[in-house]
């Protein structure tokens, strides 16, 4: 064996093995920027539409533009941040009609497919839970880069009924609609270009 | 003596939107002051909504008494009445009717600002949004939250001091005036 047949074999290996260990690291290294994020939502209160938003919330994302499919996104809202800008429907969201936020802190999101749709825009299916009910959602998502930073926005109605989100009294949809539209903005730094 | 000398009466629209806009403040002025009291839930949340829809309805009903008002002359005071009355009544008589007149369309749209600039846009009955003609502000709607009930309460008392001289009117002068704004014939 002389050292020459070892080269591109030995060559071949390396470079394979630097590639794994590169995606690896950026994929590690993607990460959401919450000083640049928000998600907010709107309910409707017959007809009157009110803003709410959480102040807390985390990610662990995985995205490959090139390769969506191969993805993964985990979301994390701190249920405790929720406010609607008025003490008194603060002080309301973590009864147990409500958010239950006691005994629910977090409510979760577990993407189990994303699908791309060209032009940055996809489709990311996976598993809401809220208040300890777990339903399938898909969530439209765009993205747009601008340097190193990628911005993920989308819209998202979801059924609070569903998740048992204003029970009893307050499960009159004439007095709050069924209806809550999620609205989100996530930058991210780490994502791959496309 | 004072005899009844066929005083003129108001017109027909003019006695109906009297009564109807009466009973409408009335009601309002009742469920305003019970719904304040309440604590958070879905029964003081449709109290609230109904009381602006109401407050947007007497409005613009209030709109459409001030045209008929200005396009139709009130009967005047029959001399008979003005001569026995001192200078100072006549003046209140003005007076109220411009005050009430005035805050017929102070209370609500005092109303309709606190509510746009808490944050709640006013959808009319449920499916028609209003427009904000304050902009949200949590400061803007601290200062104008007091107005609204103040507003009201003086108008109330307006209405109190109203309905007492009309019924001195009728009891103790019985000049008849009271019967220019009763329904009916003659």
């Amino acid at each position: 064996m002389t050292s020459s047949s070892f080269t591109p074999i030995a060559r071949a290996t390396s470079v394979l093995f630097l590639a794994a260990l590169t995606s690896l690291a950026a994929q590690a290294q993607q990460k959401l920027l919450p000083a640049q994020s928000e998600v907010a939502f709107v309910i409707k209160q017959m007809g009157v539409p009110v803003d709410g938003h959480f102040k807390k919330f985390d990610a662990q994302i995985a995205l490959d533009p090139a390769k969506p499919e191969t993805g993964k996104i985990a979301f994390t809202i701190d249920i405790a941040s929720t406010t609607m800008g008025s003490p008194e429907a603060d002080a309301e969201l973590p009864k147990a009609t409500w958010f239950n936020t006691a005994k629910f802190p977090q409510a979760t999101f577990q993407s189990t497919s994303i699908k791309g749709l060209g032009g940055g825009k996809f489709e990311v299916t996976g598993k809401l839970a809220i208040k300890g009910n777990t339903r399938d959602t898909v969530v439209p998502v765009t993205l747009v880069q601008s340097g190193a930073t990628t911005t993920a926005t989308g819209v998202v109605g979801i059924k609070r009924l569903a998740f048992k989100i204003g029970e009893n009294d307050w499960a009159d949809t004439s007095m709050v609609a069924d209806d809550v539209q999620v609205k989100f903005k996530l930058a991210l730094s780490g994502v791959g270009k496309f | 003596m004072n005899t009844a000398s066929a005083p003129h009466r108001y017109t027909g629209v003019a006695i109906a939107l009297h009564w109807l806009l009466a009973l409408a403040l009335i009601g309002i002025f009742s469920v305003g002051l019970y719904m304040a009291d309440l604590p958070f839930s879905p029964q003081r949340l449709k109290l609230y909504n109904w009381h602006k829809w109401a407050g947007v309805t007497i409005l613009t009903l209030s709109v459409l008494r001030l045209l008929w008002r200005l396009t139709h002359k009130p009967p005047a005071l029959p001399q008979s009445v003005t001569l026995g009355m001192p200078s100072w009544q006549l003046r209140a008589y003005h007076a109220t009717h411009v005050l009430m007149y005035a805050l017929f369309f102070t209370v609500p749209l005092v109303g309709w600002a606190y509510s746009s600039a808490a944050g709640f846009p006013i959808v009319l009955f449920g499916v028609l949004p209003l427009p904000d003609f304050v902009s949200v502000s949590k400061p803007l709607a601290e200062l104008i939250k007091p107005w609204h009930q103040i507003t009201a309460f003086t108008l109330a008392g307006l209405v109190l001091l109203h309905v007492a001289a009309a019924l001195k009117h009728h009891f103790f002068d019985k000049d008849g005036l009271l019967l220019r704004m009763m329904p009916g014939k003659r």
